[in-house]
């Protein structure tokens, strides 16, 4: 299992892989928001968070659909599919490699990007932790939508519709999560929301992905 | 000692059945070729052995953990070199037996390009090593042969050879004579199934489909 990780990660820093691609587009998406809204740097502050976690999302999405395309292309799915190692743990280290090179380096880059919308002080660490907390969900919620598309020609589109409204119940606490450790309110209820639904989308995602694929494999 | 054994198996595709009571059994230093027209379902038939698809009816019994499959694609990653897609594919697999394939598939000149840049044949040569790096003893083959030159079909079936002699077995679909005298040779023309109307499955809707909407 670690040398799919290995060679996940070693195929998406290679030329052709896409590493640093969703980081560049969180950088334009959070780079165009002050040139829409305005410079005025209190709405910028209040509507920094909500913007953060959007582009976040945005630029996890952008390379989801390569998370089992790639491999069921040149056939390599099949053959991982008849390898000894289950299905679902393949979905598994697949998500995570998928954080490791998008989610990552977004949880690591916000805080520079906040600067730009004029995050309020106290809200960087929240910023930090519901990144850190949200992302995984992200990725693996991903897997379910790659597994669902997987055989289909340009399913990118549709890939996105289907993924995105899985998005929301991580969206909305971990903007609140950022907007309330800005204000000084009480954390608790969404920073527990936030981490609870990445425990079990770690926990139950993989199998659902792991059949869709092999509905998708027949 | 039977490796594999295939009881009475009907194999569909698309939900339509397309071979029946296909029955045979593998045995170690065995090797059995299947041949048959494009579209008689070999491809389907290998893919079911492999667990791929669900059989519509019969028996497959083999041993846990004895098979490798070959597909028509073979699995490489373009951007990593031959030796690289070697050693991921022996990790998944357990074993340490990299340098070995590389000096059977005749890869040792290559190991260190990238396969992408491989030719068509190089490439499949490459595929075939890793059946070597699997350890399975029961390799499933779907057209093993295909973009290989006349060398390089003596080389695979060299290979082969040397699994059956410590006791491994293959099951291949090809068109070609691989020049294996002691192949069997299974014609899966028999085995095409009826069409529904002469009694045959009719596949996904064989359990009464139409009585579950009166």
């Amino acid at each position: 299992m670690i040398a799919l990780l290995a060679r996940d990660l070693r195929l998406a820093i290679r030329a052709g892989g896409g590493f640093g691609l969703g980081l560049a587009f969180f950088l334009i998406v959070v780079t165009l928001v002050p040139f829409g809204v305005g410079p005025q740097g209190e709405i910028l502050a209040r509507i920094a968070s909500g913007i953060l976690w959007l582009g976040a999302l945005l630029a996890c999405l952008l390379s989801l659909d390569r998370i089992f395309a790639l491999d069921f292309e040149d056939g390599s799915l099949d053959l991982l599919a008849t390898a000894p190692i289950p299905l679902e743990a393949v979905v598994t280290i697949k998500a995570l490699a998928h954080w490791i090179t998008t989610g990552l380096p977004l949880v690591l880059a916000a805080p520079l990007f906040a600067v730009l919308l004029h995050l309020p002080g106290p809200a960087y660490l929240w910023l930090e932790v519901s990144l850190l907390l949200g992302t995984p969900a992200l990725s693996v919620l991903g897997t379910f939508g790659a597994a669902l598309t997987v055989g289909l020609k340009r399913g990118g589109l549709l890939l996105s519709l289907l993924v995105l409204p899985l998005y929301v119940p991580t969206l909305i606490f971990g903007a609140e999560l950022v907007r309330r450790g800005a204000e000084g309110m009480a954390i608790e209820v969404p920073l527990t929301m936030l981490a609870g639904i990445t425990a079990a989308t770690v926990a139950l995602v993989p199998f659902a992905s792991a059949a869709a694929i092999r509905v998708n494999l027949r | 000692m039977t490796l594999l054994a295939v009881e009475n198996l009907t194999v569909s595709r698309g939900g339509l059945a397309v071979l029946e009571g296909v029955s045979f059994s593998l045995a170690a230093g065995h090797a059995l070729v299947l041949r048959g027209p494009n579209g008689i379902g070999k491809t389907t038939l290998l893919r079911t052995l492999a667990g791929l698809q669900p059989a519509l009816a019969g028996r497959i019994s083999m041993p846990p953990e004895t098979m490798a499959y070959a597909a028509h694609a073979d699995g490489l990653k373009a951007t990593l070199t031959v030796r690289e897609n070697l050693q991921f594919w022996a990790a998944i697999y357990a074993t340490d037996t990299v340098e070995a394939a590389l000096d059977r598939m005749n890869l040792r000149a290559l190991e260190h390009r990238a396969a992408m840049s491989l030719s068509a044949g190089q490439k499949r040569r490459l595929g075939l090593a890793r059946l070597l790096v699997t350890g399975r003893p029961v390799w499933v083959l779907d057209e093993p042969t295909v973009s290989l030159d006349a060398a390089s079909v003596a080389l695979f079936a060299e290979a082969v050879r040397a699994h059956l002699a410590v006791g491994g077995a293959a099951l291949m679909a090809t068109h070609i004579d691989l020049g294996l005298a002691e192949a069997e040779v299974l014609d899966l023309g028999p085995f095409k199934a009826r069409p529904p109307e002469a009694g045959g499955h009719r596949g996904a809707f064989d359990h009464d489909f139409d009585g579950a909407f009166l």
